[in-house]
């Protein structure tokens, strides 16, 4: 009989054991639905150059593809990905939006004037809530949207070669 | 100089009430700032958290509160836009079961084993 509860106990004990030190192995950080499509929900944003607020029906109005980014100048990889913003622009398939997250509107201009202006439009995101709207996490962050309205791919990080060319697979 | 050192001792000790009172959210705010992992923070609420990620997330929450939100409603839009895992409150499903399964049949079994003792020790 006490025999019995020994194995009971010994083989609960590797059991759960196995368990929790398979599970030490995942990952405890966040790690975000890339692959899920969402419907891209509805906000409220300053305009860049007017100051004036507007609602995201009024950007996303058109049978197109769009792409958010998120920006600052600031922000050492989002230099690292303009190139591809501005070609990206130049294929005249895709709509950029930028979203120019906690940053100071001086060197935001500045940063354009230098680099270029890729997006046709760009709104303000002084205290992060615009980009929590959207379920972003971070900068440089870049969101593709299609003709449906919803968020078909989610690029945290820079774009770099192989990301643009999926970008255009994509849209073309 | 024993009855200045006891005023000292419980001034301080009314005015770390003060102090330590979150006044700048409501209670309903608060509670759901726990309830809301940062998700950039390992571990954190974003209550406890004072990143600028949790900031804007506990802004994001006040607003949506003024727009009329409900709790459970503000739970869900964070749910769908960043999954399960923003919630500390997660739901049941096959990933979870294991989570919520677990306490109650280690409780059935603990319970098992002392019926049996006390029934051994009736006999």
């Amino acid at each position: 009989m006490k025999n019995r509860y020994f194995f009971i106990i010994i083989g609960l004990f590797f059991f759960f054991f196995i368990v929790l030190f398979e599970g030490l192995k995942n990952p405890n950080v966040y790690i975000p639905e890339l692959q899920e499509e969402k419907n891209l929900s509805k906000f409220e944003a300053i305009d860049f150059y007017s100051n004036k607020k507007i609602s995201s029906l009024e950007i996303f109005n058109d049978n197109k593809f769009y792409l958010i980014n998120i920006w600052a100048s600031w922000c050492l990889p989002c230099r690292e990905e303009h190139d591809y913003l501005i070609k990206l622009k130049e294929q005249n398939l895709i709509r950029l939006i930028g979203i120019n997250y906690k940053d100071d509107s001086e060197n935001a201009r500045k940063f354009l004037n230098e680099m270029g202006n890729p997006y046709s439009k760009i709104l303000k995101d002084n205290n992060g809530t615009v980009s929590i709207q959207l379920a972003a996490y971070g900068v440089p962050e870049t969101f593709i949207i299609d003709k449906n309205k919803k968020i078909i791919k989610k690029i945290i990080g820079p774009i770099d070669k192989k990301i643009y060319n999926e970008i255009l697979l994509i849209i073309k | 100089m024993k009855i200045i050192k006891f005023l000292i001792i419980i001034f301080l000790y009314f005015s770390s009430f003060s102090s330590f009172s979150n006044e700048k959210y409501s209670e309903l705010e608060t509670k759901i700032h726990k309830n809301l992992r940062c998700i950039i923070c390992q571990g954190q609420s974003i209550y406890d958290s004072q990143s600028d990620f949790a900031e804007s997330m506990k802004l994001v929450v006040k607003q949506k509160l003024d727009s009329g939100m409900s709790e459970q409603e503000i739970y869900l839009f964070f749910k769908n836009q960043y999954g399960e895992w923003i919630s500390y409150d997660p739901a049941f499903n096959t990933k979870t079961y294991f989570l919520w399964g677990l306490p109650v049949l280690i409780f059935l079994l603990g319970g098992a084993i002392i019926l049996r003792k006390l029934a051994v020790l009736k006999n």
